[in-house]
């Protein structure tokens, strides 16, 4: 059993600390919450549940099917000549990650304000908890992907992609989508928090964002003169550079991608700060 | 030890009214483009009212103190515990805190209805801030204090309330902080489970470890905590022993410059006199929430007389009892009128005129009888309460707040071989 801690110890609490008050050093002690957090999250979502994580499946193979039939077919939307079902598989994967996070993290205050208003604990834990767990949903997608992957490449003999070695970098990519998700989120978080009627805006925002980005047309269909608007987005040169990594085909132009890291941090950064503005006094607004 | 591991310096806190959580976007950019121009923090717009729910809170507490922080509904208790535990911020002030905090507003923060009481130990423990080895370290007695082995792998949501509040207190006990801050979480549960819990927490005192505690319990706080702070309206204006502050709580709860006494009940007597209220005041009209040692003080009597005549042989008697209920004056016209004491119809108050009031600082509270021809009339035991603020009795300038004893008797001093001196008054 392990008594109290015998190491000095003492916080000042003063109102407006500012960055000081981030504690990033008390993110650390509560890693434990952490995985409990991502824990309780997957086993509630399963309980009383037939297909359990299977659902993460379903999802984006009814998308793809309906994407196929109505992009691919109908509308006639290049592939950028891969496979329609890779391509768009590969597409949601990033996207999907991204927009998961985006809607459990806006939510955060709004979601937790019954736990926020009893105890405290730093509330970047749950944000961060979120990224996590929906990171488990991603690796069932990426396993479905390579399944089909698999299936495309060996069994049809179809050609004209393939991943190379550059597949190693997509933790990076992962850690990027993350990392955005997370400033964009925190954001959002702060806004709802404060003016409710923001939550509306948020599933808005994402759904008209989904087709802001190239998950269901390449960037190659934009005219040359056209792209560095798409750009702008910076889950744009993410999506692609999915592309590129796991199928080889992607159209992801350095100085885009530099521009999608910039805004990364910038709105990270934003998010944090807005974050830490609200947490402080979120109980009182409730 | 000597420094004390919470020291509280100024806190108040200010929420706005009216604006609770819709601050609109058109108020919020009125005030930051005042701000722009700088007219200092509130943009000089028309604020939205403040309610300050604490005003300049100080206080310490010293490593192994138990303190009990009593007041009224809305007195600021739960403000001051949510920010020493770090739920929200204060508008201006410092708190420094030289240990490790947990706080029990509430019981099974954070459980989650589908996971099982194994898992919701783990997932609330954590929450409260513990590592999942402690946790795993205290399992065992936790399940066994909170008597629910057979259903430890049921999810809680199967489980009865009682059994429900029971392991979440369980967690929250084992809790091993240096201050732990308890918020009447006490009044959950059966009585069994609730003296249960205050012995643990008798324990968790008796090891040395610093708690605050908030209960409308007065027993459990009188059991638990040998010092009380007393808030009202934001600010403490009681800090001592538990005691001696459960007894000014008792008294702020109640102390007002007018007692209404008509709709009262319990009272005895042929009703031939009703007495309608009590007034306090100073003696020149001006009323009077507490009166002070060494001045003056009048009780004013309202009263109806329903016989329609001059009430002829009336006695009068107010009986003032201590904080204990122990009588210890008694004001009666049978003492102080040298014939019958008549009341005509006409009339229709009384005072009872004390010049320079005796009564060491405390509450009391009084008890009225009016009889007529021996007979009672109407009579309303405690019918009201005064309290007694300190005051200069002696007429020294000095303000004499602890004093031993219940009265203030004027006195001298006189020292002297041959001619006699006046040292108490000057």
């Amino acid at each position: 059993m392990e008594a109290t801690r015998p190491e000095p110890f003492e916080i000042v609490l003063r109102p407006d600390a500012g960055w000081r008050s981030l504690e990033i050093a008390s993110l650390w002690q509560y890693r434990d919450l952490l995985s409990l957090l991502v824990w309780r999250d997957f086993v509630s979502k399963y309980k009383q549940t037939i297909l359990g994580p299977l659902w993460f499946i379903i999802q984006p193979l009814c998308m793809t099917l309906v994407f196929t039939v109505i992009f691919g077919k109908v509308a006639g939307l290049s592939t950028d000549g891969l496979p329609p079902v890779l391509f768009y598989l590969c597409g949601q994967l990033g996207w999907n990650y991204f927009a998961q996070n985006f809607s459990s993290n806006s939510a955060t205050f709004i979601a937790n304000a019954g736990l926020f208003g009893k105890v405290y604990f730093p509330r970047l834990v749950v944000p961060l908890a979120a990224l996590v767990s929906n990171l488990f949903a991603f690796a069932i997608q990426l396993a479905t992907f390579v399944c089909f992957y698999i299936y495309f490449k060996y069994g049809r003999g179809a050609g004209g992609f393939g991943m190379d070695w550059r597949v190693i970098l997509l933790p990076l990519l992962v850690l990027q989508t993350a990392i955005l998700s997370l400033g964009v989120g925190l954001v959002m978080s702060a806004l709802t928090a404060k003016y409710r009627d923001l939550t509306h805006l948020s599933a808005l925002l994402i759904q008209v964002w989904m087709y802001a980005t190239p998950v269901i047309y390449p960037l190659s269909g934009f005219p040359l003169e056209w792209r560095w608007v798409a750009a702008l987005n910076p889950m744009t040169p993410i999506v692609e550079a999915f592309r590129l990594l796991l199928l080889g085909v992607g159209t992801v132009e350095p100085r885009y991608f530099v521009c999608s890291m910039v805004t990364t941090v910038v709105v990270t950064i934003a998010g944090l700060m807005l974050f830490n503005r609200i947490e402080k006094t979120f109980v009182d607004i409730v | 030890m000597s420094q004390p591991i919470i020291a509280v310096r100024s806190v108040s806190k200010a929420y706005r009214l009216g604006a609770i959580g819709a601050t609109s976007l058109k108020e919020e950019v009125t005030r930051l483009w005042g701000r722009a121009r700088g007219r200092g923090p509130n943009g000089g717009t028309s604020e939205s009212k403040e309610f300050w729910a604490l005003r300049d809170v100080s206080f310490d507490v010293q490593p192994g103190e138990v303190v009990g922080i009593i007041g009224k509904n809305g007195a600021g208790k739960s403000t001051l515990l949510k920010i020493l535990s770090r739920i929200t911020q204060q508008t201006s002030g410092e708190i420094t805190l030289r240990g490790r905090v947990a706080s029990l507003l509430e019981v099974g923060t954070g459980f989650h209805p589908d996971l099982s009481g194994r898992e919701n130990i783990f997932l609330n423990g954590a929450i409260l801030g513990m590592s999942k080895s402690e946790i795993r370290g205290k399992f065992d007695e936790i399940v066994a204090f909170a008597e629910v082995e057979q259903f430890i792998d049921t999810p809680v949501k199967r489980y009865s309330s009682g059994m429900y509040v029971r392991l979440a207190f369980a967690v929250a006990a084992h809790l091993e902080p240096e201050i732990l801050i308890v918020d009447e979480v006490l009044a959950v549960g059966d009585i069994a489970f609730q003296n249960k819990c205050l012995g643990k927490m008798g324990t968790a005192a008796r090891q040395g470890r610093t708690i605050l505690f908030v209960s409308h319990n007065l027993a459990a706080v009188l059991n638990l905590c040998q010092r009380a702070v007393l808030l009202d309206s934001g600010s403490i204006v009681g800090d001592g022993s538990t005691e001696s502050i459960l007894r000014r709580y008792v008294a702020l709860n109640s102390s007002s410059a007018h007692i209404p006494l008509a709709d009262r009940q319990d009272r005895e007597g042929t009703g031939i006199v009703r007495m309608a209220s009590m007034t306090l005041d100073d003696g020149k009209g001006a009323t009077l929430n507490a009166f002070r040692s060494g001045d003056a003080a009048r009780l004013v009597l309202h009263y109806r007389n329903l016989a329609g005549r001059t009430l002829r042989n009336v006695q009068i008697d107010v009986g003032i009892d201590d904080a204990a209920g122990q009588r210890i004056a008694l004001l009666s016209t049978s003492f102080t009128s040298q014939g019958p004491f008549d009341l005509k119809s006409d009339v229709s108050t009384i005072e009872v005129c004390i010049d320079r009031l005796p009564l060491m600082p405390g509450k009391y509270s009084f008890t009225l009888f009016f009889a007529v021809n021996g007979e009672a009339a109407d009579w309303i035991q405690n019918a009201g309460c005064f309290d007694v603020e300190a005051g200069d009795f002696f007429h020294t300038g000095k303000v004499l707040s602890r004093v031993q004893g219940r009265f203030l008797i004027d006195h001298r001093f006189v020292a002297g071989t041959s001619h006699l001196a006046t040292v108490a008054g000057s």
